[in-house]
């Protein structure tokens, strides 16, 4: 009876786990999305500081011409390896407007660790005008808000790979491109507005590691994913502690139960 | 009322409670208050759900010590609570994840009440202030969903608000009077966000009402039959105590594992981008647990009759005692109904699958896809060798079965109308007739006989009755 009980149970328990998957999982294919293997996934998982530093890299040279990343300040790249004096020297390379001064006027002054990354647009007009009336997005939170096919179909970081490196440039037949559009495998509808951004060898990395289109393209979405989510080494680090006191906390509740129980019958 | 006894050793405790009886009162209340000897695990879900209350309620605090409720900083003010606050995304992952668990646990809850039949007499103001939380739940996870002000936070908000002008007459005004304006804008998020503070306190002040009316005639148990005399119960404390620490544990730890590693799997990415008034996302879609509420919504194509379905659907709950007049409680005793109720468990789990995707879409079971109507007529066309337009013209008629060639797909609007019918079905139709031609198994005697199993034993219980009642 109590085994017929236990059994019962697990199947509800699998099958309601089974509904909410089932819900939360994202069959839609909309486009071409490539699965890779990323060192941040996975209950251990953590961000590889080379991969990071390479993507950061990648960034600065090539997708900061275009896009902006208005959450993240010069101080956070700490975070991925760069000392003090190197965060300093990365900031001090763009002009900030500040002020008012004492005398009430506008001045440009060198970054700081703390001022936020520095925008390539003044404002999204601006933007769109030298884009071809294209918005780039800014990137910071786009690992983030891009679903892939990864876990639960939230993984962006597939979807930024994916894209980075599925460009063509002969549209299948039977495609005719916009005015100023690419044609890309990865991006819903083929037709995207960003011209490729990734070329072989136009990055030279400053630890020698070869610049393909795919190592890039896997170091930019390492760099992005990190940007949206740079509290998940906290996070995974916190979750095995949380998850093993839980454990013992748990076991201990049932033979407490046990124990309290047993002379009940 | 009789006089507190002096039973407590501490001196203060002892002055205190013999001017104001608290301490009796909860002595009596959570220490010794009988319950059912018998509740299975089912029954651990009424104390997550208090648990969840409380830790909604003391990491929301926190967040809204952080958070901003403007249009132009609302987003901003998030994220800085991710990066900047220390632990900010701890306290905003709990809280984030934790409405979805609070509504799980919630759902096991509800649905462990309409298998036992907890809702029946004379528990029916119990389970009625229960259908109170839970509406009072709805509304407050969906404001707590528009502060971040993402996407899917603003495009929610105006679809729901939106719902409200489906009411005659007076629709349209109502929704100004919502919005506080003539679109969703500030005035309608610092709205939603006082509202957020305020109702997890009138959830609290129900739930105290809900505990009140269960003490009344205490908890139901699994076999649905009334406790007999103290034979029959045990003192909550220890044995529920620990049981409940025990399914705590359990559940903190399957919590951890959404919070720790999946922390945005149960939301749209949508909503980690700002809020924009001029570009309206592809797919608005609701959080999870409104999914099934949303697919009743989206099955009948008249915005009046389909909200006052989605309506109905809730309010259905609040005169469930009165549309099941079985006299047995336990779904283990009835065996007809037991069926009914596996199945709609498993409708709602349909509805919620039909509330995720567009209606128009064709969902082939057999090859486990969602395809839009463009692609599903294509499909069809290929395969069978019809015209673009006979095939378009075959998947309408045929409520998009192709079963010539194997490739079934049946529309999510479809589906979800299936769906809908059963569920209102249950509770108007199937329940009302079972009530009056079911014939019921055979209910055991008291609590006592089952548990205890052998002959001796139950002579035992017998020969010292009701000494306390």
């Amino acid at each position: 009876m109590t085994v017929g009980r236990v059994i019962l149970g697990l199947l509800t328990l699998v099958s309601a786990l089974a509904a909410v998957l089932m819900v939360i999982a994202n069959p839609v294919s909309h486009s071409e999305v490539h699965t890779q293997t990323w060192n941040f996934n996975g209950f251990f998982g953590a961000y590889d500081q080379a991969e990071l530093k390479r993507g950061f890299q990648v960034y600065s040279n090539v997708c900061s011409g275009c896009h902006a990343m208005d959450l993240l300040a010069y101080r956070d790249l700490r975070d991925i390896g760069f000392t003090e004096d190197e965060v300093k020297t990365i900031a001090s390379q763009v002009q900030v407007m500040d002020g008012p001064n004492d005398a009430g006027e506008m001045f440009e002054r060198p970054g700081r660790p703390s001022d936020r990354f520095h925008a390539p647009f003044a404002n999204e007009q601006a933007a769109r005008a030298a884009n071809n009336g294209a918005y780039p997005p800014d990137l910071t939170l786009i690992a983030k808000s891009r679903a892939g096919v990864g876990f639960l179909g939230h993984d962006g970081a597939d979807y930024l790979f994916s894209l980075m490196s599925s460009y063509e440039e002969t549209p299948p037949e039977g495609v005719t491109l916009g005015e100023g559009m690419y044609y890309n495998r990865a991006f819903k509808g083929g037709q995207i507005a960003m011209p490729p951004p990734l070329v072989e060898g136009a990055v030279t990395y400053d630890d020698g590691t070869a610049a393909t289109v795919e190592q890039q393209a896997k170091d930019v979405a390492t760099f992005l994913s990190w940007a949206s989510e740079g509290n998940l080494e906290d996070r995974h680090r916190i979750g095995i502690k949380a998850v093993l006191f839980l454990v013992v906390f748990t076991l201990i509740a049932y033979a407490v139960k046990r124990k309290v129980w047993a002379h009940l019958h | 009322m009789a006089a507190p006894v002096l039973k407590f050793k501490n001196p203060v405790i002892r002055w205190i409670d013999y001017r104001l009886p608290i301490f009796s009162y909860l002595h009596h209340e959570a220490y010794e208050y009988p319950t059912p000897k018998n509740l299975s695990y089912w029954w651990n879900f009424g104390s997550l759900a208090g648990f969840m209350l409380v830790v909604m309620i003391a990491t929301g605090l926190i967040l809204a010590m952080q958070y901003t409720p403007h249009v132009d900083y609302a987003f901003d003010s998030v994220e800085r609570i991710m990066r900047d606050v220390n632990y900010g995304w701890l306290l905003r992952y709990i809280h984030m994840n934790g409405a979805s668990m609070f509504f799980i646990v919630v759902y096991i809850h509800i649905f462990r009440g309409l298998y036992y039949g907890s809702y029946k007499a004379p528990r029916e103001l119990l389970w009625q202030l229960g259908v109170l939380i839970y509406l009072l739940m709805m509304a407050t996870a969906f404001m707590g969903y528009v502060l971040p002000w993402g996407q899917m936070s603003f495009w929610g908000a105006t679809v729901i608000t939106n719902l409200f002008s489906a009411i005659p007459w007076v629709g349209d005004y109502i929704v100004t009077m919502l919005w506080g304006g003539f679109s969703v804008d500030n005035p309608t998020l610092n709205r939603l966000f006082v509202l957020h503070f305020l109702l997890p306190f009138v959830i609290l002040g129900v739930v105290v009402l809900h505990i009140g009316a269960l003490h009344r005639f205490g908890s139901n148990n699994p076999l649905g039959i009334d406790t007999k005399g103290p034979q029959d119960t045990i003192p909550f404390h220890p044995y529920y105590t620990v049981k409940d620490m025990f399914g705590l544990g359990v559940f903190m730890i399957f919590f951890a594992f959404w919070v720790f590693w999946a922390p945005n799997a149960l939301g749209h990415p949508d909503n980690y981008i700002p809020a924009n008034p001029l570009s309206t996302p592809e797919h608005i879609v609701p959080e999870w647990y409104y999914l099934p509420f949303y697919a009743i919504l989206r099955s009948i194509p008249d915005k009046l009759l389909g909200v006052i379905a989605m309506g109905a659907s809730i309010l259905i709950l609040f005169v469930l005692p009165w549309l099941d007049r079985a006299p047995v409680r336990a779904g283990t005793f009835r065996p007809v109904f037991k069926w009914f109720f596996w199945i709609l468990v498993f409708d709602c789990v349909i509805l919620m699958f039909c509330g995720k995707y567009a209606p128009e879409a064709y969902w082939t079971p057999f090859g486990g896809e969602i395809v839009d109507a463009d692609t599903f007529t294509e499909r069809v066309a290929e395969l069978t060798g019809l015209s673009h337009e006979a095939a378009l013209n075959a998947v309408g008629e045929m409520w998009g079965v192709n079963a010539a060639s194997g490739q079934f797909g049946i529309k999510i609007l479809r589906l979800g109308q299936l769906a809908t019918i059963y569920y209102f079905a249950y509770f108007l139709v199937i329940l009302p007739l079972l009530s009056i031609f079911e014939t019921p198994k055979q209910v055991p005697l008291s609590i006592s006989k089952p548990v205890l199993g052998g002959g001796q034993k139950v002579a035992h219980a017998a020969a010292k009755p009701m000494e306390k009642a």
